[in-house]
């Protein structure tokens, strides 16, 4: 593997995983307002972000993925701040931790 | 993946895809130009678009999700005219107008007032639900039976809704387009185009470059609305950390008041300086909180104690219906977030927890960590704050609602952490509000200054009309940005259609693509514009700080115009990305320069401002409580002094609803 000389970024680097099944069809790449990522120049291949630290999380571009491939990654001080204890055992749990519990699946309010 | 991933993956760094081709100028004509398609901006072209004028957007980011509203909203304000309302347009506008001391926009509320519901009526035409369709909420308190609206803040005065409005923008964005707008998105507006070139002149037109390719837009119009909305970057040492927990983006950086500032408008207001402020960096809504869109969610102490909610006069409750009426029967709650700051509210406002909060924690009799225990709540009441509010609200969908329900938040259960922080905050306010994070001296917060306008929202040069909370010196909520939005959108297209276009000043955009091009037709620079954008900070947060006189005010406005003819001429750009931050630092350094400005005209303090000086500590003084226009034109800079309620004073009727129907131009269905 090189090993390049690169600046360390001040902010967050994530800021959104893509699976597997992205096609790189781009959607996401032009809703965001920020214009954070590019296209990859790989035809097919995942969009590249390159301005994590413009991300302002609105979530635009996971609605706009037509197949639910984007995940947004919140960043570390948020994840270690947004906890929640089950009130009946007392366990903690937090958006990031190791062995989380399982999804809650209930939908959001409304019908569109 | 990241830059660095591709990097190690290809061995190289990936190139800039777009191609780019800086100051290559592209024409673009209509009858109404939109700076800016936020909520506001969108609304003004489908109003425009209505009326039968041809329409271009030039568009910061991408309309469909651009703007504060673009990621969502739960609360519509000002809609006082819906069916169930027990507030009148006159009692909306004459209450923020009382509360504020006058320091607001009268004259919009009225607008938002008057049209508010009707805004909101077209929205849901356009595909935004904002009622209780599949009877969620039936038989609970929030709801009208007949109508299925739920309300929110104040269920004895009805005015303000909660609606489900994540999709509002894509909704907006596809009518817009449907309707024939010419959408030039990635286009940072710099510059108005003013007749010949002069300040102070009518406005035909704007100039600004596209961010991918580095191109030159000159846009010609006979009529322009500026709609950008608000901004915090200017004092922010660390602009480019917006993350998660900004309540504004990147984009937002105030450029409507600024091009109309350097295009010789009148601002007023740019003397509320607030100081002060939060940097506490947590994600909007991702925290236990009573609230905003939490209001009503029960909160508990460490040990389960229950901590009561109080009137927002400090009255404990008791009863759960009480949370959302008003402190004072003879009174109603006007709202949250709209833009009245919090000095004259309180009668007005809507409830907190209780006002000893602090001191009980402070002796131990309260244990932090504090809780939402929504579990305390029936199941609907559950349901309306974390299926609806949660769900629904600006930046919540997919950051808050689906991020925890993903890691397995459960409203049933759970009991979700407070941020342990200032106890003072916990109890009055969203404690995750701080809108941006780094070291500071201080946060200096520019309040609600913007564009001055008539009766048609049409500002002090003709043919530009102002839309939206910021750029009209008002609040920032929906219901104020798109309402105005749709208002003046209607007087632009009957300006376009009363008046001939005008042919730009060659001058006047020579300049500007001089400046604009440098930082990549220059070389040698070594200036980003993250290094710039700090250095404006340090010079607003010093010089327009706590501590402000005319001597240091006049040191600001040098330091200010000595960084722009210093290191501003040492700036570099990689990409045309870069470039388009670039300009807006350019842009910063004018709006730093006009806040400042203005704050050396008012020669008082005041409280309701926020606005403090040194050698006039005296706090509004009679004589000086009255909005102060500032403009400038040929290196001057004009002020004089305006009454409060100009908009009822002659040449105006004191009557505001024999104004509205004398100005307003009717609304219209369909494009003509
Ligand atoms: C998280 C969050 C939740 C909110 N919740 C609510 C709520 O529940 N109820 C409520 O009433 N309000 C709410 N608000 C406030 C509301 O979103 C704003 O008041 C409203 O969006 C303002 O509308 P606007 O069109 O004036 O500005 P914006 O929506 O900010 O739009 C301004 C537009 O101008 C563009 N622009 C800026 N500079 C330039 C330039 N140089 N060239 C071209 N274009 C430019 C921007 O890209 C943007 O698209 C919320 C805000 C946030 C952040």
């Amino acid at each position: 593997m090189p090993k390049f000389a690169l600046p360390s970024q001040s902010g967050p680097c994530r800021v959104l995983s893509f699976d597997d099944k992205c096609v790189g069809c781009n959607k996401c790449v032009n809703v965001c307002p920020m214009d954070v990522m590019i296209p990859n120049p790989e035809k097919g291949e995942e969009p590249i972000v390159v301005f994590a630290e413009e991300c302002w999380f609105c979530g635009g571009c996971v609605q706009e993925c037509p197949i639910g491939a984007l995940t947004l990654v919140t960043p570390a001080k948020q994840r270690i701040s947004t906890i929640w204890k089950r009130k009946e055992t007392g366990e903690e749990f937090r958006v990031g931790m190791r062995n989380p519990p399982p999804p809650v699946t209930t939908p959001p309010s409304g019908n569109r | 993946m990241n830059w660095h991933e591709y990097a190690i993956k290809h061995g190289k760094l990936p190139e800039w895809p777009y191609e780019i081709s800086y100051g290559k100028e592209n024409v673009v004509e209509s009858d109404v130009l939109v700076v800016g398609g936020g909520v506001a901006g969108c609304r003004a072209a489908i109003a425009a678009l209505q009326q039968g004028a041809s329409v271009a957007v030039a568009e910061r980011g991408f309309t469909k999700r651009s703007g504060l509203g673009g990621a969502g909203v739960d609360h519509w304000h000002g809609a006082v005219t819906n069916p169930c309302s027990k507030i009148t347009p006159e009692m909306y506008s004459d209450t923020a107008m009382k509360i504020s001391d006058g320091y607001t926009n009268g004259l919009a509320r009225y607008i938002i007032g008057k049209e508010g519901w009707d805004t909101l009526l077209e929205l849901e035409e356009m595909g935004v639900q904002i009622r209780d369709e599949d009877d969620e909420f039936k038989d609970t308190m929030f709801r009208d039976e007949e109508t299925k609206l739920l309300f929110a803040y104040d269920l004895d005065n009805k005015h303000c809704l909660r609606v489900y409005g994540n999709n509002i923008k894509p909704c907006l964005d596809a009518e817009m387009r449907r309707l024939g707008a010419g959408v030039y998105d990635r286009t940072c507006i710099t510059a108005l185009l003013t007749e010949g070139g002069r300040q102070g002149a009518r406005v035909i037109g704007a100039m600004g470059v596209n961010d991918r390719t580095g191109e030159f837009f000159v846009f010609k119009a006979k009529a322009v609305v500026v709609a950008t909305g608000g901004g915090k970057r200017l004092g922010s040492f660390a602009p480019e950390l917006t993350e998660s927990q900004s309540m504004f983006h990147i984009n937002l950086t105030n450029m409507g008041h600024t091009i109309a500032w350097n295009a010789g408008a009148e601002l007023v207001m740019m003397d509320q300086l607030y100081v002060g402020g939060l940097d506490m960096g947590y994600a909007p809504y991702s925290m236990g909180n009573a609230d905003n869109t939490y209001q009503g969610a029960p909160t508990v102490d460490a040990n389960g104690v229950r901590v009561q909610h109080a009137s927002a006069t400090g009255t404990l409750l008791t009863d759960e219906r009480q949370i959302f009426q008003s402190a004072n029967p003879d009174t109603f709650v006007i709202g949250h977030g709209i833009g009245l700051g919090p000095t004259n509210t309180q009668e007005y406002s809507v409830s907190t927890l209780d006002h000893a909060l602090n001191d009980k924690i402070s002796s131990g009799e309260l244990r932090l960590p504090l809780y939402n225990d929504f579990t305390l709540l029936d199941e609907k009441h559950r349901r309306l704050i974390w299926g609806l509010m949660l769900s629904h609200e600006g930046k919540t969908r997919v950051p808050i609602y689906e991020t925890l329900s993903k890691w397995g938040f459960d409203p049933d259960k759970d009991m979700l952490q407070y941020a342990v922080t200032n106890a003072e905050l916990l109890s009055h306010r969203s404690s995750w509000t701080g809108l941006e994070h780094s070291p500071k001296n201080w946060v200096v917060t520019a309040g609600g200054g913007g564009i001055i306008t008539d009766w048609r929202l049409q500002g002090s040069l003709p043919g530009m009309f102002a839309a939206g909370g910021f750029p009209l010196f008002g609040s920032g909520c929906h219901g104020e940005a798109q309402t105005t939005g749709r208002y003046a959108g209607r007087q632009a297209a009957r300006f376009a259609s009363e008046h001939d276009s005008a042919e730009p000043d060659r001058a006047q955009i020579e300049r500007e693509k001089r400046e604009l091009f440098a930082p990549v037709e220059n070389e040698g620079g070594d200036i980003g514009w993250k290094e710039l954008n700090y250095a404006i900070a340090r010079v607003v947060q010093d010089y327009c700080g706590r501590y402000k006189t005319e001597e240091i005010l006049d040191l600001g406005i040098k330091r200010l115009k000595d960084l722009r003819d210093t290191e501003g001429r040492r700036t570099y750009a990689n990409n045309p990305h870069e470039l388009g931050r670039l300009v807006e630092c350019f842009r910063l350094i004018d709006l730093g320069i006009c806040y400042m400005e203005a704050a050396k005209a008012r020669k008082a303090s005041s409280k309701i401002l926020g606005f403090s000086r040194v050698d006039y500590p005296e706090m509004d003084p009679p004589e000086w409580n009255c909005l102060l226009p500032i403009s400038q034109s040929d290196g001057q800079v004009h002020v004089r002094k305006l009454p409060c309620d100009y908009y009822r004073q002659a040449p105006y009727s004191d009557c505001l609803a024999e104004n509205y129907e004398k100005y307003t131009v009717p609304a219209k269905k369909e494009a003509t």
